[in-house]
């Protein structure tokens, strides 16, 4: 039997295993969306804005594992997504984009609607498609899935003329797709990996720095069992937060600009540095100069252009951390060689000496509420098991130091884009995935305001997330900057006006609170997460004036903190 | 460093575009870039002149093969090769130089081929310093017009780039 394209649109992301679409209709998509709203397999979000769908959607696939799918408009529709497409490509996160477009015979002519898709989103996907043919459709799809999911993975566009969508064809979906240009490496060299053993053991001083790859190959096991057998400490990036348990002795937390003084001291002490699935962002090493002055660096990576970007690496090994940890565990085991345990004992109280200067400790005599407070009780309260999304700025990184995550895929913020007003949409997609699970979304008064309008959605959905807003009047870290490097001349920093989130909550149909004193702060928070199916929006008033710590200045060595 | 890459990769709409946006987006410089289909009309063939340090060369061929249109990729200059460019060249004549036009196109081998009582028009191939070489012989002044190729690279012996 034939079907029209929309039907076979909606039948391809059922045989994917799809379970939500997250999305906005418009002219374009029309066919496809009167398609979707005769069947009931599919579930379809209707979020306020495109970039709502895009951050969501990326949510549901940093917490899952599964690709993200997005279904937006021609025209605005597709370049409201662009801002969501390029936090998911910055992170590589796997996500499938179905852009509407205008008719084949239109395209070029300036049509109502009508941007070029494919050229606007190039530089920020994996790859994109305009499917000129509906017989080309189910192909293309499928090319889509397989290229998110597999090697880096990342976001994939496919661009849909809404002729195409209309025209009929035989329905059928291919099993799996092969493209001859695309062979991403899975295993690792046998060769480089023997020598990867050899030179972890022969460390004197090692550190192992592990990033998002981990958590996005699903590598956290291997990678948790290989340190333990090593007795090696662990730092992870921003993103690889999770990757191996916060809550172990041998993590010194994360590491980079406002990493923990031990780490970023650990990492530039070192002789063998093991780097798993990360990227030597800029964040991370400071001046690249200073890093690391006098280490050999092993690097695992799926993807061979992150080898030797930024740093000039020693042993190189392209290939799927998991087989590529797994390999060097076997190893590790059967090797006649041990890790030189006195060499081990002096480095591990070198360590603890730099463990010692307490880096994160803030004041707790104070007035006011300290935003780490509240993060250190969200922790208690939830018993470190939440799903925590977050914005971008101060909150973020307190979010990251003072919320020790144990398991992976629960720390869900943009990273490398740092997009504003993530946090809220990427909730609705992570509580999607896991409705019985607390979610947290840990925000600013300034980044909530750049997704507000997805409360509406959350009460549509009924999604109870519990939203966590640090709101010191102030866009935060750029307060922060200019007080260290502008001398305190504090343009446009500043948030006046403020909406009233309490009864702008209400207004939206959700719970809201306003919390204005420390002694507050834990019945407030235990108070919303007995509001099971409700979402709660908790306005914690938090200092001014508070700043995170400790910090690599611009410029400076990973060895060259300011600590408070 | 000067380096010669050449590229197969799918002959699909979109894919020259993907190759230039990579060059800008990251920065990379083009000194020339040539493209036509292959003996396989699925295939183009694309030859990328460029220049940068050891490790800009790297990345550049590492981010062109993650590209997913691009099939194979080989740096010419690593091995032996062979590279070409065509140019036309439009010369403004008088009664007093087109027979040394005539002869200093002989003498590069090149070949006129188009005349008109002002003008002759020559093909020439060779490397670029040929080419570079014509163009001073002739004379800035006199020349109306050029239109080179870009570089065509080849490597030597039995190494080939092919799927």
């Amino acid at each position: 039997m034939e079907l029209t394209g929309a039907d076979i649109f909606v039948r391809c992301l059922r045989d994917e295993g799809v379970e939500y679409v997250f999305g906005y209709p418009g002219g374009a998509v029309l066919h496809i969306y009167d398609a979707l709203g005769q069947q009931d397999t599919l579930k379809h979000i209707l979020v306020r804005h495109e970039q709502g769908a895009t951050h969501a959607a990326d949510g549901y696939a940093r917490a899952t594992g599964r690709p993200g799918v997005v279904l937006v408009t021609s025209g605005p529709g597709l370049t409201n997504a662009v801002t969501g497409i390029a936090t998911a490509y910055m992170d590589s996160i796997p996500m499938v984009i179905f852009s509407g477009q205008v008719p084949t015979h239109l395209i070029g002519n300036d049509a109502f609607q009508e941007v070029d898709n494919v050229g606007i989103t190039r530089p920020c996907v994996k790859h994109n498609f305009l499917v000129k043919d509906v017989k080309d459709l189910a192909t293309t799809i499928k090319k889509a899935f397989y290229i998110a999911m597999t090697g880096r993975q990342g976001p994939v566009l496919v661009d849909l003329p809404k002729d195409v969508t209309a025209q009929k064809t035989e329905y059928s979906y291919p099993k799996q797709v092969t493209i001859r240009s695309y062979n991403p490496t899975v295993k690792g060299h046998t060769g480089q990996i023997k020598k990867a053993v050899k030179l972890l053991l022969s460390a004197r001083r090692p550190m192992i720095y592990t990033g998002g790859g981990v958590i996005l190959g699903n590598a956290a096991e291997p990678l948790t069992e290989l340190t333990r057998a090593l007795g090696y400490p662990i730092t992870n990036t921003l993103m690889g937060l999770g990757g191996y348990p916060a809550s172990d002795k041998q993590f010194l937390g994360m590491l980079g600009m406002h990493g923990t003084y031990e780490a970023n001291m650990a990492m530039h002490g070192c002789d063998v540095l093991f780097a798993v699935g990360a990227r030597f962002d800029d964040r991370v090493t400071g001046n690249i100069e200073k890093f690391c002055p006098t280490a050999k660096i092993i690097h695992i990576d799926i993807d061979p252009s992150s080898i030797s970007k930024n740093v000039k690496v020693d042993i190189p090994i392209v290939g799927c951390v998991d087989t590529v940890l797994r390999e060097m565990l076997a190893l590790l085991k059967d090797s006649k060689q041990k890790p030189d345990h006195d060499a081990l004992q002096a480095w591990w109280h070198q360590i603890n000496d730099w463990r010692s200067k307490d880096c994160l400790k803030f004041d707790t005599t104070s007035g006011l509420i300290k935003p780490q407070y509240v993060l250190q009780k969200l922790y208690e309260v939830t018993r470190g098991d939440a799903f925590v999304t977050s914005d971008v700025g101060q909150h973020q990184m307190w979010a990251a130091q003072y919320y020790g995550f144990d398991k992976p895929r629960r720390w869900i913020n943009s990273g490398g884009l740092g997009t504003m007003g993530f946090g809220l949409p990427a909730a609705m997609g992570v509580q999607l995935a896991h409705p019985q699970d607390i979610v947290a979304c840990v925000t600013g008064e300034g980044s909530i305001q750049m997704c507000i309008q997805e409360l509406s959605t959350c009460l549509q959905y009924q999604l109870p997330i519990k939203i966590i807003n640090l709101n010191n009047r102030y866009l935060g870290m750029v307060r922060q900057w200019q007080e260290f490097f502008y001398e305190k001349r504090y343009s446009m920093s500043y948030m006046e006006s403020l909406p009233d989130f309490v009864k702008l909550a209400e207004s939206y149909g959700h719970v809201g609170m306003k919390i204005e004193k420390p002694a507050d702060v834990e019945p407030a928070l235990k108070e919303a997460i007995k509001l099971k199916g409700r979402l709660v929006f908790m306005d914690f008033i938090t200092d001014q004036n508070e700043n995170v710590f400790p910090m690599i200045p611009a410029g400076a060595g990973l060895n060259e903190m300011i600590l408070l | 460093m000067r380096r010669i890459i050449s590229l197969l990769l799918e002959n699909e709409a979109g894919a020259l575009s993907r190759v230039a946006g990579l060059f800008s987006a990251r920065g990379y410089n083009i000194e020339s870039l040539t493209v036509a289909p292959t003996e396989d009309p699925s295939l183009s063939r694309m030859t990328i002149v460029t220049r940068g340090s050891e490790e800009i060369i790297e990345q550049i061929t590492k981010q062109l093969n993650k590209l997913i249109d691009v099939v194979k990729l080989m740096d010419l200059t690593e091995g032996g090769h062979i590279e070409r460019e065509m140019m036309l060249i439009k010369i403004g004549t008088t009664d007093g130089n087109r027979e040394d036009i005539k002869r200093l196109s002989d003498i590069f081998r090149g070949r006129v081929i188009d005349v008109t009582g002002s003008t002759y028009t020559v093909e020439l191939t060779g490397t670029g310093d040929k080419l570079d070489a014509f163009i001073e012989a002739v004379g800035r002044a006199q020349i109306l017009e050029t239109v080179r190729s870009g570089v065509s690279g080849i490597a030597r012996g039995e190494k080939s780039l092919h799927i």
